[in-house]
């Protein structure tokens, strides 16, 4: 059923070549527009998009938008339960038939001329239809339907047809999909809801951000002072022993807070002071010690971030998507998580979590929204100049899994990213 | 009830004129010791506790707030140093139990690294009286553009 629709209109004749280097790419890459047109056609077109996670469309006729690169889509799910990955465009005059973040209906109907498609895609109702006698069979124009794959509740659309199944593309980054998915304290993953914001800025300053733990104890200083002494502890983490480890296909985990890596490990360590007041929560609501230990374990989420390139990141306690609106323009979805069916203080837990840090009101993204901008601002300046991302590149490793590694504030998943980007852009 | 509309709006002016000339401790002493501070993501829901939102400030979120933006630690609040609000259209919900629920439409403008930007919100105040004044108990502020993407807000709305 999946057709190629890859967009190959207007796609610029860039070469690349010699601006991203092993140790540095050339500040032209945040702000050459032909450059971020091929990238929307050799990047987003070309490999595994995540468009989604299965619970935001849970029920027979929930959907949810997203976006491929700059193309809408709906990710729906139909009658028998089965999930889709539809192109957001009425097949006769390109009206979106589906606006809002996410919500539930019975089927889409075009607002232009009232063309009615089923949650499959199907087309089911033309409006006068007799002056299409000869001329079309609604058979032939469903919604477009964009090949998807799920792995771990995640769901990945693709516009190449010949793409790779997901599991290969995911390659070393499933083991830490399953680790991070272990949050939910014994519960399945749901999202909870969503913080967006946009900033004047390329999309790979932000593709970079989520594996710099250098930048954690200065840009998120105030974050830090706000923390009490316990907790302000387990964010210093850059003399630790994480690491950085690059997964293949662009894919990168850095590891910060390592005794937070297996939240089903170390299930009988005390209780955290700050967690002292959710524990008796969770006792008052009848909750044995050992799902007590579970949630309060899980709460504060994973010690990682994992980079899945080009869009999405699992990061400690949240999903951070990337969606590219101009060659300087990002806009961020900071995507919290809880448990499926989790004690309802959990879920309230991790909220009040996610709000003390991100979005656009928490206490850290703005001070990283920020940054972004003034790099990009900053790369205008010089006729020849390079961002470098050589940090710890003489310090290598191999990790237990056998993949390159260095030290948790090294560039090596900056360098992981720009290997895989240089050779889509190049193919 | 005209008497009481010029006292809410008083309170609320003079709360806005705190807020955009940064006196930040006598802003955090206008409030009630359990009292809320909302930004809402969704527009609809009063069930806060529940819900994924901008910011949904206790006491101490509120005081740890105020330090983060006097602190100095922080890059994003040094480049929008002044905000100005003008809280209009004022209409009381209701009146009882000592607590008074006013509406109003508050336009909010910041100059970031020289751009304007505007975020224009429903605000409602739960106001307790107390002696000839009014502490806060509740505030929310609905912006207009909450079900969309926002740019980063380095202040109090």
């Amino acid at each position: 059923m999946t057709e190629n629709h890859t967009c190959r209109r207007n796609v610029p004749d860039v070469d690349i070549t010699g601006l991203v280097q092993e140790d540095r790419v050339h500040s032209t890459l945040y702000s050459d527009p032909t450059i971020f047109q091929a990238e929307l056609d050799k990047v987003f077109n070309n490999t595994w998009v995540w468009v989604g996670h299965e619970s935001e469309v849970p029920d027979t006729g929930s959907y949810k938008t997203a976006h491929i690169g700059k193309q809408p889509v709906i990710v729906s799910r139909d009658r028998k339960g089965e999930i889709h990955v539809l192109l957001n465009r009425c097949r006769h005059r390109a009206a979106t038939v589906c606006e809002g973040k996410r919500g539930k209906t019975r089927s889409f109907v075009c607002p232009y001329h009232g063309w009615g498609y089923a949650l499959d895609g199907e087309l089911r109702a033309i409006p006068k239809a007799d002056e299409y006698d000869g001329v079309l069979e609604k058979q032939d124009f469903p919604l477009v339907r964009v090949r998807h794959e799920t792995y771990n509740g995640m769901i990945f659309a693709t516009l190449k047809a010949d793409m790779i199944p997901l599991t290969d593309f995911l390659g070393g980054a499933k083991k830490w999909m399953d680790l991070f998915m272990k949050q939910g304290g014994g519960y399945p993953i749901k999202v909870l809801g969503d913080h967006r914001f946009r900033f004047p800025g390329n999309w790979k300053i932000q593709l970079e951000n989520t594996t710099d733990a250098y930048h954690f104890p200065v840009v998120h200083k105030s974050f830090v002072s706000s923390l009490d002494a316990q907790t302000s502890q387990v964010f210093d983490f850059l003399d630790g022993d994480g690491f950085v480890e690059d997964l293949g296909n662009g894919h990168s985990v850095m590891v910060m807070i390592p005794e937070l890596v297996d939240l089903e490990d170390n299930l009988d360590a005390p209780i955290p002071d700050r967690f002292k007041d959710f524990a008796a929560e969770l006792a008052k609501e009848g909750k044995d010690e050992a799902e007590i230990k579970r949630l309060v374990r899980a709460v504060g989420g994973s010690g990682f971030n994992l980079n899945l390139f080009p869009n999405v990141a699992c990061s400690m306690a949240f999903f951070r998507v990337l969606r590219p609106i101009s060659v300087e323009e990002t806009e961020i979805h900071h995507v919290a998580i809880g448990g499926d069916g989790a004690p309802a203080a959990f879920n309230q837990l991790r909220m009040r979590l996610h709000e003390h840090f991100q979005g656009p009101m928490g206490f850290g993204t703005p001070d990283d929204a920020e940054a972004w901008e003034r790099v990009q601002k900053g790369s205008y300046a010089g006729p020849d100049e390079w961002i470098l991302v050589n940090r710890g590149q003489s310090k290598l490793k191999t990790s237990a899994d056998g993949n390159v590694a260095g030290a948790v504030c090294s560039e090596t998943g900056m360098r992981a990213a720009y290997r895989k980007y240089l050779a889509m852009m190049t193919a | 009830m005209n008497a009481t509309l010029n006292a809410v709006t008083a309170f609320i002016n003079t709360e806005a004129d705190m807020l955009d000339f940064q006196d930040y401790q006598a802003w955090l002493d206008l409030w009630d010791e359990d009292g809320s501070y909302v930004v809402p993501i969704d527009t609809e829901t009063e069930d806060y506790a529940n819900s994924l939102n901008f910011a949904y400030d206790n006491a101490t979120m509120r005081r740890l707030r105020v330090n983060r933006l006097i602190s100095g630690e922080a890059v994003s609040t040094q480049t929008t140093p002044k905000t100005v609000r003008a809280p209009s259209r004022f209409r009381i919900l209701s009146d009882a139990d000592g607590v008074v629920t006013v509406r109003c439409a508050q336009l909010l403008s910041e100059n970031r690294h020289g751009n304007l930007r505007t975020y224009p919100s429903d605000v409602t105040y739960k106001l307790r009286r107390e002696g000839e004044g009014f502490r806060m108990v509740e505030k929310v502020v609905r912006l207009l553009n909450a079900d969309h993407h926002l740019s980063s807000i380095g202040y109090i709305l």
